[in-house]
């Protein structure tokens, strides 16, 4: 089940790049074939049993019997849920290309295919070198997806993009090597912890570039900017949840002890990037900038939570993952769309855009809110649950986390007034339409998962982690200073 | 008065050097007794076929050794490490004759003498990696060194060929002057040519420490490097490789490469374990000069062959690593590493073989623009292959540096890990640099100038590249076969 779910896009790649299909067939086919993906998705969660341990819907094949390497995938909790958004962005994200239409239809839609199948495997693997495969993998379509559609300084972006990513995933290669040797196997499920702190850190090296996490962000602006809207959309919504995937499943569960050693100077770099993104959001002058820069803010907070090491961290951290996908996914593409109707995302020069164009406004709107995390929203309930993880580390982590969601409202505040509302900007007309049937089909289905989320985020919660001894819960439980669940304040470290 | 006494020759050992040979023969026969116009077919079919019986040969060597063994007075090494390093040269050789195919009007004139060089080389070759003692050694390392600078310098129209014939000449025989020194050094301190009868007298007599031997072994490294164009003994590779004919360069650059990489593997491991302290070590570090120096001069050429031969300079540093291990995964990784390797380079060369005919002249970065659109197949195979350079998934590339790092860490060298990762990171940044001038430019920036006319007609070229880009591919996902090949290759040297 998870290879078909790797394999199905892979092969829809093929197809698109090795027949001669006319711009409108290729799209189609690429649509047709992600839908699919969704539809797998959707079949595999149903047969999913969120109680049981351990891995499911494992497949395991030799690869090189010597060093115990092997073709070895199957889906957790969390993975299936970060697999989910993948499926669905992407869906969206190919729609919307075959929507805009892309030049050089067939080759953009392999990538896209290509990618697609890429992450699922990201997220699916279970052998380390088959995960750094897949993880190299997805640098390489996007390389070009930015490098030859992109903007106008597109060339500088991917050199940026991939210098910084490739620097971060050969040092993790060097410590994946040296800890499959020393285990013996490169098997995750099979490979023991390990103590070592070098090791750990190449590995925190390539996930802080990929999240990115402060101060490794250098590549994430003009790469989000630079960017066709939908690829924007599927790097800070889907590619930068490998690094979230990698920390838990590599990172933290098979090196607690440094884990737990390197906290602290972790959590400040996530809170230095949380508050510091913020800033430069509300400082932001384009729509993509502010979004841009949320996603290193919303990246450091997940990091929070995963590095609180704790229950509700993680769980929260997996809430705000996928609903920090959505959002972020979400509001590229509407940045696309107003682009492609204000030829520009300078917000001195937009606003005034919800006068006569409901849809957009109340989609934008919608969004937006539920990005800077009103109670009730899905971002609120991942935010307090990550809240709660850090503060059992120490109440200074939670006012930092506190005030940086005060800001993404000032951020977001912001940003929508300045779009929608005020004065009709200069690049905005008179005639600029609202949202066509089409985009409406592409974002609607966004919005209303992440409506669906902020009802039931305990559809995800609960469902993440159900123990066993993979689950990276049970590598920081017992050998932690004090708590790790949802047990009496009293217990705190002071 | 002495007895001359012949010894028993293993005719079969020698079969892959003796299909070579003959092919080579034919090759000349053909540019004297057919007419002109037919001696480039009838050189191409002799080379082509040598190279096939060749290759098939070898195979049934490999399969049929499963027993190491030495034969021949003990002067040549029948075993399936020496088999391997064979089959990848007789298939490099015969992707070569495919990529020189389509360079018939530039070398009409010297057709069969062309391809009777190229198999001659090819022979030589496959002598060199059988060779069991020092003298075997020299001889077929002259052998087709000889065969490579006249075609190096074949196109003699052209100054840049007659340059790098000259330098290739001038830089080789010192290279070669420096491994008979070391030769007879290592003869004068051991009183022994046979590279195991060379560890058994060290062992015995206690020449662990021995000035002449060190310096032997030494000069004997200095001359291998040469021929593998690792750093400091580099110097001839960007030259000859620029201005050789380039089906001449894609031939070199995988199967020279291979040759001296193996034989030094061999030389190093049965004739000197008593000393690996001293020759690991240096090793070691030639490696580290080559993956410095190649990859930071790589960075700053436009010319594309150049670049490349900068990038075989910084390869020739990863296979040493491997060599530098000294134990078994080392040589699997080494003989494993070869295999894509081989074809990437054969396969990026051909592209710019391509691009040269139809441009007419040396292939800048600039003038790769656009072709990823134009020509697909030769696009998409030059973008695999840089990634496979640059040893990123999905191409036999990324084992490669796989295995190579195992190996180190197996030592217990981590720190070459190291110097392996940042170079290769720094190598990133010019591989891309290719993918970057094939799909990225916009139509605008492509101004394309062909010599005149459509592109010719290059059947075989295409097909040699198809294939390059199936072994690159194919090796990444076959590479348990592979590795077990390698393995049983390996498992034969003394490690």
């Amino acid at each position: 089940m998870t290879t078909a779910l790797i394999v199905l896009p892979l092969a829809g790649a093929l197809l698109v790049w090795l027949l001669p299909w006319s711009r409108f067939w290729a799209g189609s086919v690429a649509l047709l074939v992600a839908l699919v993906e969704v539809g797998l998705w959707i079949n595999t969660l149903v047969g999913f049993d969120f109680d049981a341990e351990g891995l499911q819907h494992a497949q395991r094949v030799t690869w090189l019997a010597d060093l115990d390497v092997s073709y070895h995938v199957g889906l957790f909790g969390f993975s299936l849920w970060l697999a989910g958004l993948t499926v669905v962005v992407m869906a969206a994200a190919i729609a919307y290309a075959f929507w805009a239409g892309r030049d050089r239809p067939r080759s953009y839609f392999g990538l896209m295919l290509f990618l697609t199948g890429a992450i699922v495997g990201v997220f699916s693997a279970q052998d380390l070198l088959l995960f750094y495969a897949f993880f190299e993998a997805m640098l390489i379509p996007l390389y070009v997806l930015v490098g030859v559609w992109g903007g106008p300084g597109r060339i500088g972006a991917t050199l940026k993009f991939v210098i910084y990513t490739m620097a971060g995933s050969l040092l993790m290669l060097a410590a994946i090597v040296v800890y499959g040797l020393s285990e013996g196997t490169f098997d995750l499920v099979k490979a023991g912890t390990s103590g070592s702190t070098w090791l750990f850190l190449g590995f925190v090296a390539a996930f802080a570039v990929k999240a990115p996490l402060f101060p490794l962000h250098g590549w994430l602006p003009d790469a989000y900017r630079e960017s066709p809207s939908e690829v924007s959309a599927v790097l800070s919504g889907v590619v930068s949840k490998a690094a979230v995937y990698g920390l838990l499943r590599i990172a933290i569960a098979k090196f607690p002890e440094p884990a737990q050693e390197l906290r602290v100077p972790i959590l400040l770099l996530a809170a230095s990037g949380l508050v510091y993104g913020s800033l430069l959001a509300f400082r932001a002058t384009d729509f993509r900038g502010v979004v841009a820069y949320s996603s290193l803010a919303q990246m450091g907070l997940i990091t929070m939570g995963l590095f609180a090491l704790n229950d509700p961290g993680f769980d929260g951290a997996i809430l705000q993952s996928v609903a920090h996908g959505l959002i972020s996914a979400t509001l590229f593409l509407l940045a696309g769309s107003i682009e492609r109707r204000a030829a520009t995302g300078e917000l001195p020069r937009l606003g005034g855009l919800a006068k006569g164009r409901p849809a957009l406004a109340t989609l934008l709107m919608t969004t937006g809110v539920i990005a800077l995390a009103v109670p009730g929203s899905a971002s609120f309930a991942g935010e307090f649950l990550i809240l709660v993880g850090v503060f059992e580390r120490g109440w200074g982590w939670a006012v930092v986390g506190v005030v940086a969601i005060v800001l993404a409202a000032m951020y977001m505040l912001r940003l929508i007034s300045a779009v929608l509302h005020e004065r009709r900007g200069r690049a905005v007309t008179e005639d600029a339409l609202d949202l066509r049937p089409a985009e409406l089909a592409i974002v609607i289905p966004l919005v209303a998962c992440l409506l669906v989320l902020s009802a039931w985020p305990a559809g995800i919660t609960e469902r993440s982690f159900a123990g066993g001894p993979d689950d990276p819960r049970a590598a920081v439980a017992g050998r932690d200073d004090g708590w790790t669940g949802y047990a009496p304040l009293e217990e705190d470290e002071p | 008065m002495i007895a001359a006494t012949t010894p028993k020759v293993d005719w079969f050992a020698l079969a892959p050097v003796l299909a070579l040979l003959a092919a080579s023969g034919l090759a000349l026969l053909g540019a004297v007794l057919v007419p002109r116009r037919r001696a480039h077919g009838v050189g191409g079919v002799f080379a082509a076929l040598g190279f096939a019986v060749a290759f098939v040969l070898s195979a049934l060597l490999y399969v049929d050794s499963g027993e190491a063994r030495n034969v021949v007075a003990e002067a040549i090494a029948r075993d399936r490490f020496a088999a391997l390093a064979q089959l990848i040269v007789c298939g490099a050789g015969l992707l070569a004759v495919g990529i020189s195919w389509s360079e018939r009007p530039r070398v009409e004139e010297h057709a069969g003498e062309y391809y009777a060089l190229l198999a001659a080389a090819g022979a030589g070759m496959a002598f060199l990696v059988a060779a069991n003692n020092l003298m075997v050694l020299f001889l077929a390392l002259e052998w087709f060194s000889i065969s490579l600078y006249v075609l190096s310098a074949i196109r003699a129209d052209r100054v840049e060929s007659l340059e790098a014939g000259l330098k290739y000449l001038i830089v080789g025989g010192f290279g070669s002057a420096a491994l008979l020194f070391g030769s007879a050094l290592v003869y004068g301190s051991t009183g022994e040519l046979m590279f195991g009868r060379i560890a058994e007298a060290t062992r015995a007599q206690g020449l662990e420490s021995d000035p002449l031997l060190l310096a032997g072994l030494a000069m004997v490294i200095t001359g291998l490097g040469f021929k593998a164009s690792a750093a400091p003994f580099h110097m001839w590779t960007p030259d000859v490789y620029d201005g050789a004919p380039t089906p001449v360069t894609a031939f070199m650059s995988a199967a020279t490469k291979t040759v001296a990489l193996v034989l030094a593997m061999r030389v190093l491991v049965a004739a000197f374990p008593q000393l690996d302290e001293f020759w690991t070590l240096a090793i070691a570090a030639i490696a580290c000069i080559s993956l410095a120096w190649g990859n930071l001069a790589a960075l700053v050429q436009r010319n594309v062959k150049r670049m490349l031969a900068y990038s075989s300079i910084s390869h020739a540093g990863f296979m040493l690593i491997a060599i530098a291990a000294n134990n078994e995964l080392g040589g699997r990784a080494l003989l494993y590493y070869l295999i894509p390797y081989s074809a990437m380079s054969l396969g990026a060369f051909a592209v710019l073989a391509a691009r040269e005919r139809e441009l007419g002249r040396a292939v800048a970065l600039d003038d790769l623009g656009g072709l990823g659109w134009e020509r697909p197949l030769l696009g998409l195979s030059l973008w695999v292959f840089m990634l496979g350079f640059a040893g990123l998934p999905l191409t036999g590339g990324f084992w490669g540096k796989f295995l190579v790092f195992s190996a180190a860490v197996e030592r217990g060298w981590t720190w070459l890990v190291i110097v392996g990762v940042v170079a290769t990171a720094v190598s990133l940044y010019y591989y891309l640099s290719v993918v970057r001038a094939l799909y990225m430019r916009s139509d605008l920036e492509v101004r394309l100038m062909p010599a005149g006319g459509s592109p010719p007609r290059e059947g075989l070229l295409q097909a040699a590249v198809a294939a390059c880009l199936a072994v690159t591919v194919g090796s990444f996902f076959a590479v348990q076969p592979l590795t077990d090949l390698a393995e049983a290759a390996a498992k034969q040297l003394p490690f």
